[in-house]
């Protein structure tokens, strides 16, 4: 889908987003700024224990109240939901059991939220206590109480075992192995805008709801389900997000009892949460406990890589096994891993449930990976950078574990930053107290696979093109910040030769607009892009073919361009855009065009092959600079340097603003932010706000040099690729490696915290081992591998059946070569 | 969002308004200035005035005066941070002052936020300054609501933490401070303003209200405020260090030291002054003196940061406060542009 060949309008110049003067002068309307006639305003009451059943819920007192219209309680509620089919495993208010503090209980509407918080103080709830579960160790050894009914024993929510190919063997013959730990905290989105929704029930019985979500589509089959009505009386609108990172991909409680709310009293109802309930929501980044080794020749080549991970859930499911799986996804798409092993295990505990933030599941693995190819770089006395280099993932080929890489810039981001931070003059060279580290990572330019098993695209656009000659495109893309709407807009006017200012854009509205499956996992440039593209240039053979009729000349002498349709040839023979479109509606009626867009079939066919495959994957490669003090452990970083592999750049301008968000949220991650519960008081959460809960302000944000690279993808939209999440993942492991160039310690978790590093410098001082960092990974029951051949050992993405291994030849010694094979090896 | 409790709120034009309207409304009256401490914390719970007595809107005590030669400066109480960080005398002759000043939380709250309001800021502490759902699933502490300390839950009292940035400054210096009352007006030194005490840090009578800070003549001394947070902005300090020192000839002839940020009040450690007393700041004075500020320094854990490496810190930050006067002593002057 490589769109038009030939020097783009619209596409690759620096351009403002189509929301961007609404957005700067306060006129965007967000979920709270909603206000509709008799509107109720709702609130939910929230679990002040971190595990019991539910005694008792009296509402009696709050129902008295004068301006109380109604008063919910798990009863209400008995379907439960998740957006993954696997684990259906919420409430819309707990029937039965609170699983952590902060889970919804009951839920009123009132004429203020000053009633509604008063009539909260009066629902009394008797608890039972049970014990609560604070840890994943903890998880692990306590077969009761179980948090939840399901998951294979225990609080374990998920196993996952593959094998790429006999790992211990190529440990075992490997010239160098070398095994590292490492601990990434939990952190939070921290959007700006608190969530919110809006509910109306009409008196001709449909349910509207507006709410500041990402993924307006699961949330609408969400409300199905658990309201038990038809998907067709329900309209679930997305306002525009006040970001979302992640942190509003679930369908959550207080949408659903917002809708209830409503159909119950008659009355649109309100709620929005505090920055406390949000932090209760929270879905963020999942605290992962990691264990690899890894063999590898004296070039650094891996020979062989094992991979464990022991995420904390939390309560809930969520998207966790899809999280669980992202932490054993990417490991291979950024430099040759010739035999692979992947064990992760998700635990649940009771904590606000974890799920995707920014990178999903890959940044926690990211960071091992890189440092511990420092280490390596290290051990061998290699450069790190050359290290790198030397073994990148080809493109156009397939990994071990069977994803399919496109296009591939890695190279040439590693050499951008390398020559841009002048590694080589600085890297280990630089005094004590100032160092530079590099790291590298790649993302999914979309998941390859929906939610839901389905068929059906993955995003839908229908074009109406106006006979005044304006465009309107209808996409259930939403547009949380990131700047959706303007890509889709930008497309159809590069396609159709228009301003971008002739376009209106409607999207995420379930009753307008056809489905986009949502703003996750880096997809939708790519996949609603592709599905404007083809809707587009269905639009332009329409009007192209009136066109030439009208002006006598051949189609493909037709040209659009500056709002005009002209023969190319004889450019002063033409009309204007509106009169070629009603030219079109005289002939053919009404003018609307659809596209649509399905990513292509992966040739993974193994079980859990379904999380990583994507059309494309981008690639980043960083180089932080950090000053630490070396008497208080103080770490700075005064710049980034980032190269970012985009394909194409749609908007530049936008592209770099993802960029250096993505490097600010990295920043956030890599030094100072974490979710921390006291386990000693009810697992509560420590900091539930913005004051107490630590994000970097202007002050303490790094100046970045960003580079794009550009080498579009065939995939994406005139070759885009996705950079939204991406360049948050190398910043962390950057920045851990310029930390111990700087003092010579390795801070072998994040955050990367100045008690870490005092601690690691005090003990290196005194000569022990400058490290700072977990030191065992418990013991998890691991079940018995899926073992896949990869590629280059006779595999073709099936998983060996059971009991044949070592027979039919996945064991045997016959490696036949890896992608491209290292040159020592290439003879056999 | 969190709502605040309904209340009544009172504008007097005077101070002798102000005291009659508290006097009015009893124990559930309480004084307003600018309203970033109270405000949030009424949000929360933490105080339940039913009637705001305003003092924004009495003049008096929103001036500058003195600073001139060698006279004293006087403060108002309602002087904005802002205004008190910017003013050119303070910026000129109490350069210690204006920085802390200028370090306190943000530019939109120092705008709203008062010198006085920061002096009498509500004692702080990671179990306290929360909402009352989150306090109600730790059965709340003895500040509010409770009976136990969960800091220490052996412990009698309260230990959350003085968290003012002016405070520790004001207390070095030497400031006094004017408090007005229904039938008394007084003035105390600063540091008899504070009490070692999350509940009852402050000595003032809650129906007195705090008018004027007096600095002393800006001659022959300097001193110097260095605070620790995580950020560049916004937090509170988990440790503020203020020094004061007297040249005489080229050596300390006296010194005050004061910590914020490691007790419920800002903490004079007299200690590790007398140690300066007498030196020209030599290494050797200022290390002892810094491991002697270290001592007693007793943070808690109730803030962020870990409580072993704040004390850590106590140690850094007295020796580069001192180290920052040592280095000015050659100028001459105490003009310190911040």
């Amino acid at each position: 889908m490589g769109g038009r060949k030939g020097r783009h309008q619209v596409v690759g110049t620096p351009r403002r987003k189509v929301d961007a003067v609404s957005k700067v002068t306060g006129r965007t309307l967000f979920a709270d700024d909603i206000a509709l006639p008799r509107m109720l305003y709702g609130r939910l009451l929230r679990s002040t224990t971190p595990h019991a059943r539910i005694l008792r819920v009296d509402t009696s007192k709050a129902r008295a109240l004068d301006g109380v219209h109604a008063v919910l309680t798990g009863a209400d509620f008995p379907v439960p939901f998740g957006i993954l089919p696997v684990s259906q495993d919420e409430h819309a208010l707990c029937p039965d059991r609170v699983r952590f503090i902060g889970d919804p209980v009951a839920a009123v509407a009132a004429v203020s939220e000053d009633v509604a918080t008063t009539a909260l103080d009066l629902i009394e709830v008797t608890y039972e206590p049970l014990e609560p579960i604070g840890t994943p160790e903890q998880a692990l050894d306590t077969e009761e109480p179980r948090i939840h009914e399901y998951g294979p024993s225990g609080n374990i929510h998920k196993l996952i075992d593959l094998e790429f190919g006999d790992v211990e063997d190529a440990l075992a013959t490997a010239d160098h192995v070398r095994e590292d730990l490492f601990f990434y905290g939990g952190n939070t989105h921290l959007a700006m805008e608190q969530h919110a929704a809006v509910a109306d029930w009409s008196a001709d019985g449909k349910l509207t709801l507006w709410s500041s979500t990402q993924t307006p589509h699961y949330v609408h089959r969400a409300l199905a389900r658990v309201l038990e009505l038809a998907p067709s009386r329900i309209r679930v609108i997305a306002t525009p997000n006040g970001g979302g990172f992640g942190g509003k991909s679930d369908p959550f409680s207080h949408e659903i009892v917002a809708a209830k709310l409503a159909m119950l009293t008659g009355r649109p109802v309100k709620i929005t949460l505090t920055r406390e309930e949000v932090f209760y929501c929270h879905r963020g980044r999942h605290p992962t406990l990691m264990w690899v080794k890894s063999g590898v020749d004296r070039t650094g080549r891996i020979k062989g890589m094992h991979f464990r991970t022991l995420l904390d859930g939390g309560a809930y499911g969520s998207y966790g096994v899809a999280s669980a799986y992202y932490t054993g996804a990417l490991q291979t798409v950024t430099y040759q891993v010739e035999r692979y092993r992947f064990q992760g295990a998700r635990v649940f505990t009771n904590k606000p449930p974890c799920g995707p933030k920014r990178g999903h599941g890959t940044p926690q693995p990211r960071f091992a990976l890189e440092v511990h190819l420092d280490k390596i770089a290290e051990d061998l006395d290699l450069d790190p950078a050359e290290l790198r280099l030397a073994h990148l993932q080809p493109p156009e080929s397939l990994t071990a574990n069977y994803l399919r890489i496109g296009s591939m810039g890695l190279g040439a981001c590693i050499r951008k930053v390398v020559d841009g931070a002048g590694w080589k003059e600085r890297f280990r060279k630089l005094p004590y107290g100032r160092g530079i580290g590099i790291a590298c990572s790649s993302y999914l330019s979309g998941a390859g696979l929906p939610i839901y098993w389905n068929h059906m695209p993955h995003s839908g656009v229908q074009l109406k093109l106006d006979r005044g000659g304006g465009i309107t495109v209808f996409c259930g893309s939403t547009d949380i910040g990131q700047g959706s709407d303007s890509i889709l807009a930008y497309i159809v006017a590069e396609v159709l030769g228009v301003a971008v200012a002739d376009i209106a854009v409607v999207t995420a509205d379930t009753a307008l607009t056809p489905v986009d499956l949502g703003s996750y996992s880096s997809r939708v440039t790519l996949m609603s892009g592709n599905a404007a593209l083809q809707a587009a240039e269905r639009a332009r053979e329409i009007l192209v073919r009136h066109a030439a009729a009208k002006l006598d000349v051949p189609a493909e002498r037709v040209g659009l361009a500056d709002g005009q349709v002209f023969d190319v040839e004889n450019p002063d023979v033409g009309m204007t855009f509106a009169e070629a479109v009603q030219a079109a509606e005289a002939a053919e009626g009404t003018i609307g065009t659809v596209g649509s867009y399905t990513p292509p079939r992966s040739p993974g066919r193994y079980r859990g092959a379904g999380v990583g495959p994507s059309p494309a994957y981008s690639y980043s490669a960083a180089i932080a600079e950090v000053e630490v003090d070396p008497t208080s452990g103080i770490v700075v970083v005064p710049r980034i340097w980032i190269a970012h592999d985009v394909g194409t750049s749609i908007n530049p301008v936008n592209v770099l603003g993802q960029v250096e968000g993505s490097v600010y949220m990295g920043l956030g991650e890599a030094l100072m932010e974490e979710m921390v519960y006291r386990e000693n008081r009810n697992l509560v959460h420590k900091i539930p706000s913005m004051l107490d809960y630590k994000s970097p302000t202007t002050l303490d944000m790094c100046d970045v040099v960003t580079y794009l690279i550009e080498d579009p993808d065939p995939e994406g939209p005139f070759g885009a690729k996705e950079v939204g999440q991406g360049p948050l993942l190398p910043v962390p492991p950057a920045i851990a490696n310029a930390v111990y160039d700087a003092v010579g310690v390795r801070i072998d978790e994040v955050p990367i915290t100045p008690e870490k590093v005092l601690k690691a410098i005090k003990d290196c001082d005194k000569g022990r081992d400058g490290r700072f960092g977990p030191m065992r990974f418990p013991d998890v029951p691991w079940p018995e591998p899926t073992r896949v051949p990869p590629p280059w050992e006779g595999g073709d993405g099936r998983a060996a059946e059971s009991g044949a291994v070592g027979a039919g030849g996945v064991r045997s010694s016959s490696v036949s070569a890896p992608p491209v094979p290292a040159p020592e090896e290439r003879q056999h | 969002m969190l709502r605040l409790p309904p209340f009544t709120y009172l504008q007097p034009k005077s101070l002798r308004q102000a005291l009659r309207m508290k006097a009015d409304a009893g124990p559930d009256g309480a004084y307003i200035a600018g309203g970033t401490d109270l405000l949030p914390n009424m949000k929360r719970r933490h105080q339940e005035p039913k009637v705001l007595v305003s003092l924004s809107g009495i003049r008096a005590l929103g001036r500058i005066t003195g600073g001139t030669g060698g006279s004293a400066l006087s403060v108002g109480a309602g002087v904005t941070l802002t205004a008190l960080h910017t003013h050119r005398r303070t910026r000129k002759r109490y350069g210690a002052l204006a920085r802390a000043a200028e370090l306190v939380s943000s530019p939109l709250l120092r705008n709203m936020g008062t010198f006085g309001g920061n002096l009498c800021l509500d004692t702080r502490c990671n179990y306290y300054n929360q909402t009352y759902e989150w306090r109600k699933a730790i059965d709340f502490c003895m500040k509010k609501d409770g009976v136990i300390c969960w800091v220490a839950p052996s412990s009698p009292r309260c230990w959350a933490v003085s968290s003012s940035d002016t405070a520790p400054v004001a207390v070095a210096l030497g400031a006094e401070f004017v408090l007005v009352g229904p039938e008394t007006e007084r003035v105390l030194p600063a540091a008899e303003f504070f009490n070692d005490d999350g509940i009852r840090y402050l000595t003032k009578h809650p129906d007195e209200i705090l008018t004027e800070v007096r600095l002393p003549p800006a001659n022959g001394w300097d001193a110097t405020y260095w605070k620790l947070r995580r950020r560049g902005t916004i937090d509170f300090p988990v440790l503020g260090v203020a020094v004061w020192v007297r040249w005489d000839n080229g050596l300390v002839a006296d010194a005050r030291i004061a910590l914020g940020g490691v007790a419920s009040y800002p903490k004079l450690v007299p200690e590790a002054a007398a140690v300066v007393v007498g030196t020209e700041l030599e290494d050797d004075a200022i290390r002892e003196a810094a491991a002697a500020a270290y001592r007693p320094a007793k943070p808690m854990d109730n803030t962020d940061f870990g409580l072993a490496w704040r004390k850590e810190m106590v140690r850094n930050y007295v020796t580069g406060a001192l180290e920052e006067l040592k280095a000015r002593r050659g100028s001459g002057t105490t003009k310190r542009d911040v």
